[in-house]
């Protein structure tokens, strides 16, 4: 058994929120540059300078890319070989967020989902852990923003309506959510499973470098044929018209029940924040 | 130039500017850009057209809906409001805490649907302009006709970038709402865009159909 000691996990949490929220990752820039020079409406391609401008800002004052700094959601695989000793694993991540939240000057988004208090500490995040062979610990973090996340849904459709209406579910998520989640969006597709881990599958293929495309040549049809259909809605950069409504689609698949095809899609705003650590 | 020297209103500064901000060919004889400065009155919202490009100078107030809701139920509740929205820009954001020593953190503009319950009755009290993103429901689109208002579009997720224009905040009403809470801004030059104008043209309809395909 390998010692890991849950301090670390904080320290690490801690300072991947702040770094998710004030440095725009490289595969992002690159997907951002990549929009600009393919874009053909002169209000889009404002916004993606507008956006690049906003990235630079960002890293060089410390401050965070949007003021939505997020719900914080953690990714753990935790190697089965590893022993974690000095407190609990979910406490550790909690106290990560607070921490950084706190010190990062980023904004408390959480709140009462009735009475709307907010919690003061941007907790409690939502942390998803797997076990899986090994002695290391991989913790991703994602700050998602709840203006993309308001434009997601959840389908569970009949199997006779196949490929061709899971296609039409996708776009349909898009062209309603319209200029309202911050485009170009990425968008998550999960299929197969059950009823909430369509949705988790979605999410998970948000993790995936931006535009990376899948490694399962068959899901990676699917992801270009839905790039293009979705932007084939010309909601463009800002909603203001354009032909990069969508930076990349991102699709993950596993079976699910004979009676069933359920599909989420996840929408994510630009501000696609997400660190990996591994301890 | 500090805001207090500003002359209200509106000042054209360039009648065909592109700034690649626009799309010239939704209205090519028309674009123009233009600088505003509340308070706005009736004539100033009448010269904005869809598609301007508008940068904002002066004080605006900001608010989100749990802000909105204190203010439509205080006018429920027949008492006075914290602020006089006569005139006035409301810009819909929560912004994130400033570092010490800075104005600000970063404030780009939320998703502006969800205060469109609440929007009507505040056009009604003289409100003459928002700053948001995303689309506005055609309730809150005929109440700007019918009170002469426009909906500004600034950019989803520039938070730093449209930061750089805030000179002061303040929070000036229903503190307890921290990034909720009503704050007073002085702001210089912050982009925006037009995206309703005052007489019900939606510049998200109309771009959209120009770069659709199928």
């Amino acid at each position: 058994m390998r010692e890991i000691e849950v301090s670390r996990l904080t320290r690490a949490v801690k300072d991947a929120v702040i770094a998710a929220n004030y440095e725009a990752g490289p595969d992002l820039l690159a997907a951002l540059e990549r929009g600009l020079r393919e874009e053909e409406s002169p209000a889009g391609q404002e916004i993606f300078r507008q956006l690049l401008e906003n990235a630079r800002i960002a890293l060089e004052q410390r401050i965070p890319m949007c003021q939505d700094c997020g719900l914080a959601v953690v990714f753990v695989e935790l190697g089965q070989e590893v022993h974690l000793v000095g407190g609990d694993l979910a406490a550790a991540i909690q106290e990560g967020v607070r921490q950084g939240y706190g010190e990062g000057y980023l904004r408390k988004s959480l709140c009462h989902p009735l009475t709307r208090a907010n919690t003061g500490d941007n907790t409690p995040a939502v942390i998803y852990t797997e076990v899986v062979p090994g002695d290391k610990l991989k913790l991703t973090v994602v700050p998602k923003g709840g203006g993309s996340e308001n434009m997601s849904r959840v389908y569970m459709l009949r199997p006779a309506e196949g490929w061709a209406g899971i296609k039409e579910k996708v776009v349909a998520t898009v062209k309603e959510a319209g200029p309202n989640p911050c485009p170009p969006i990425i968008v998550g597709v999960g299929i197969g499973g059950t009823f909430e881990r369509a949705a988790l599958l979605a999410k998970k293929a948000l993790l995936r470098e931006v535009g990376a495309a899948s490694e399962d040549p068959e899901a990676a049809k699917l992801e270009r044929e839905l790039l293009t259909a979705v932007n084939d809605l010309g909601i463009g950069p800002g909603g203001l018209g354009g032909r990069i409504t969508a930076l990349a689609v991102h699709l993950l698949m596993q079976p699910c029940h004979i009676a069933s095809l359920p599909v989420a899609v996840n929408i994510q705003c630009h501000a696609s924040r997400h660190k990996e650590v591994e301890l | 130039m500090s805001h207090e020297s500003r002359v209200p209103g509106q000042i054209i500064i360039s009648p065909d500017s592109r700034l690649g901000t626009r799309d010239s060919e939704l209205r090519p004889d028309m674009s123009k850009t233009v600088k505003l400065v509340p308070p706005l009155t009736d004539a100033d919202v009448e010269q904005l057209e869809m598609g301007d490009r508008v940068l904002v100078s002066g004080v605006v107030y900001t608010a989100r809906d749990a802000a909105h809701k204190r203010l439509v139920d205080l006018l429920a509740a027949g008492k006075p409001l914290p602020v006089d929205l006569k005139g006035q820009i409301l810009y819909y954001v929560g912004p994130s805490p400033a570092r010490p020593g800075r104005v600000i953190g970063a404030a780009g503009p939320t998703t502006s649907y969800r205060m469109d319950s609440y929007t009507p009755t505040l056009l009604q009290l003289g409100l003459k302009a928002m700053i948001g993103k995303g689309r506005r429901s055609p309730e809150v689109i005929a109440a700007m006709v019918a009170h002469k208002a426009v909906y500004l579009g600034a950019t989803g997720g520039a938070g730093a970038l449209i930061s750089q224009c805030i000179k002061e905040a303040e929070v000036v009403a229903f503190p307890e709402l921290g990034p909720e809470a009503i704050h007073r801004l002085v702001v210089e030059d912050l982009p925006t865009m037009v995206i309703n104008d005052c007489r019900g043209r939606d510049l998200y309809e109309m771009g959209v159909k120009k770069y659709a395909r199928g």
